[in-house]
């Protein structure tokens, strides 16, 4: 194992769709989190941040948001707002997962 | 000696191997149903047997759907090809009948409506009977106008469904003559022009439905003429203030029309880049809604990239007063307003009413 990283170093590893929960407050600081601990802590706070701006924008365009959602074709992020913070759901699609719309707030 | 024809059916699930060849076992003409789970036995079973039909799945492993109905129109030009898939996206359909399948269903409507499929696989298997080797197959780069034409001057009885992205039109011709069109909402001749602006897309031929109501009186060449010369206009508009304002008009009661027939409260346009203004309708509030648009596609996009999670599809909101759809065309954002108590595929039908928002 080591002895590829020498030679190719870890630039051609393929990153992993993050799944699981986390909650974040109002700061942007994760709570709580059941996201694997292998998912690098730096892109979920960055998750974390562009959520709550765009729950923050929302409330600047007059559009003040309980629930928003970002369908990408292999990743959908579902966010809860939370008294000025988050609860952020992560689940990677794949071309046949059902796509569950979620109860109203 | 009446000859049984082969059926060959390609997908890497077994169970659903096994419940096709049940299926189709009970097809009236009694083919013979091969099966195979993956591409290379099915190449195998090509080059052994005379297969009339392949019925192929599009997501497998190695060689896809797509790579397989290539090969195959390429090798085996007589052997007819159909896609069955799960895969719920206009675009492997547009691709599937640009490399000249002859029929695309979804696995799940082949389930719901089996006598349609069987009338389909029955004719494909007929035609093949009658036809022998000759005859062309595969028509591309052809306008609507000369499809529209070839169908009324053979005298055909079809349903020809007509698709542009979400876009779905379909036009009733019963032995050469035009009955009836349905296209974005309007029915008959209204659809017809409608469709007729249409620059491109795919289409497919249905079994006829000789019952369907006749909408349309005119003669096909008629409308044909009448439709050129409304293109030809307004491709040359005339400069002279008032049709310029008359056919902003025209222009924006189109769109708030469409925006009230979807159920939709407003839709607004932004450009993602560069210059441009903002459009709306039905909104007073939208340079601030515009501003979130784009901000929202600027996040998405960026988060995207970082994630590697794949194109953005859309972004949703919802709160209990409204639901809002933000989604990227082009080189614009869409952001579409619906009431809060609509449940209905709400992508689906924001991504229609932006496809004829634009058209």
């Amino acid at each position: 194992m080591g002895f590829l990283a020498k030679f190719f170093g870890d630039r051609a590893a393929v990153q992993q769709l993050p799944a699981g929960t986390i909650t974040v407050d109002r700061q942007g600081h994760i709570i709580t989190s059941t996201v694997s601990s292998a998912f690098p802590k730096n892109l979920l706070r960055e998750i974390a941040r562009d959520v709550l701006e765009l729950f923050r924008e929302g409330r600047v365009a007059q559009l003040p948001l309980a629930e928003v959602a970002l369908h990408f074709g292999s990743l959908r992020i579902t966010a809860r707002e939370l008294r000025g913070g988050a609860i952020i759901f992560l689940f990677p699609q794949t071309a046949l997962s059902p796509t569950p719309t979620p109860a109203r707030p | 000696m009446e000859t049984r024809h082969k059926i060959l059916i390609l997908d890497d699930d077994a169970d659903w191997l096994g419940l096709c060849r049940e299926l189709l076992a009970d097809l009236p003409s009694r083919p013979e149903i091969l099966t195979a789970n993956t591409a290379k036995r099915a190449l195998a079973l090509l080059e052994t047997e005379k297969i009339r039909l392949l019925i192929s799945d599009l997501k497998m492993p190695r060689i896809d759907g797509l790579q397989m109905i290539a090969i195959v129109r390429r090798r085996f030009p007589a052997t007819r090809t159909v896609v069955l898939s799960g895969l719920e996206d206009e675009d492997y359909r547009s691709r599937a009948y640009a490399l000249g399948v002859d029929l695309f269903w979804l696995k799940v409507e082949m389930q719901r409506n089996v006598k349609l499929f069987y009338e389909c696989l029955e004719s494909l298997l007929g035609q093949s009977d009658r036809e022998g080797d000759t005859g062309f197959r595969g028509i591309q780069s052809k306008s609507l106008m000369d499809i529209i034409q070839m169908e009324c001057l053979s005298r055909s009885s079809t349903v020809l469904r007509i698709t542009r992205g979400p876009l779905v039109a379909k036009l009733w011709i019963q032995d050469g003559e035009l009955m009836d069109a349905e296209c974005e909402g309007a029915r008959g001749e209204a659809a017809f022009y409608r469709l007729l602006a249409w620059r491109a897309g795919t289409f497919e031929n249905l079994p006829a439905e000789p019952d369907r109501e006749r909408t349309i009186q005119k003669p096909v060449n008629a409308l044909l003429l009448e439709s050129a010369q409304s293109l030809d206009e307004s491709a040359h508009p005339s400069l002279e203030p008032e049709s310029v304002e008359s056919n902003l008009h025209r222009k924006t009661m189109w769109k708030l029309s469409q925006l009230t027939r979807e159920g939709a409260e407003f839709v607004i346009a932004v450009p993602l880049a560069g210059p441009g203004e903002p459009e709306a309708l039905g909104t007073q509030n939208f340079s601030a809604l515009a501003q979130w648009t784009q901000r929202a596609a600027e996040i998405a996009r960026r988060l995207g990239d970082r994630l590697e999670a794949g194109p953005l599809l859309h972004v949703a909101g919802q709160n209990l007063e409204r639901q809002v759809l933000m989604l990227a065309r082009g080189d614009r954002a869409f952001l579409v307003g619906w009431p809060p108590d609509a449940t209905e595929n709400l992508p689906e039908k924001s991504r229609k009413l932006i496809a004829s928002w634009d058209s």
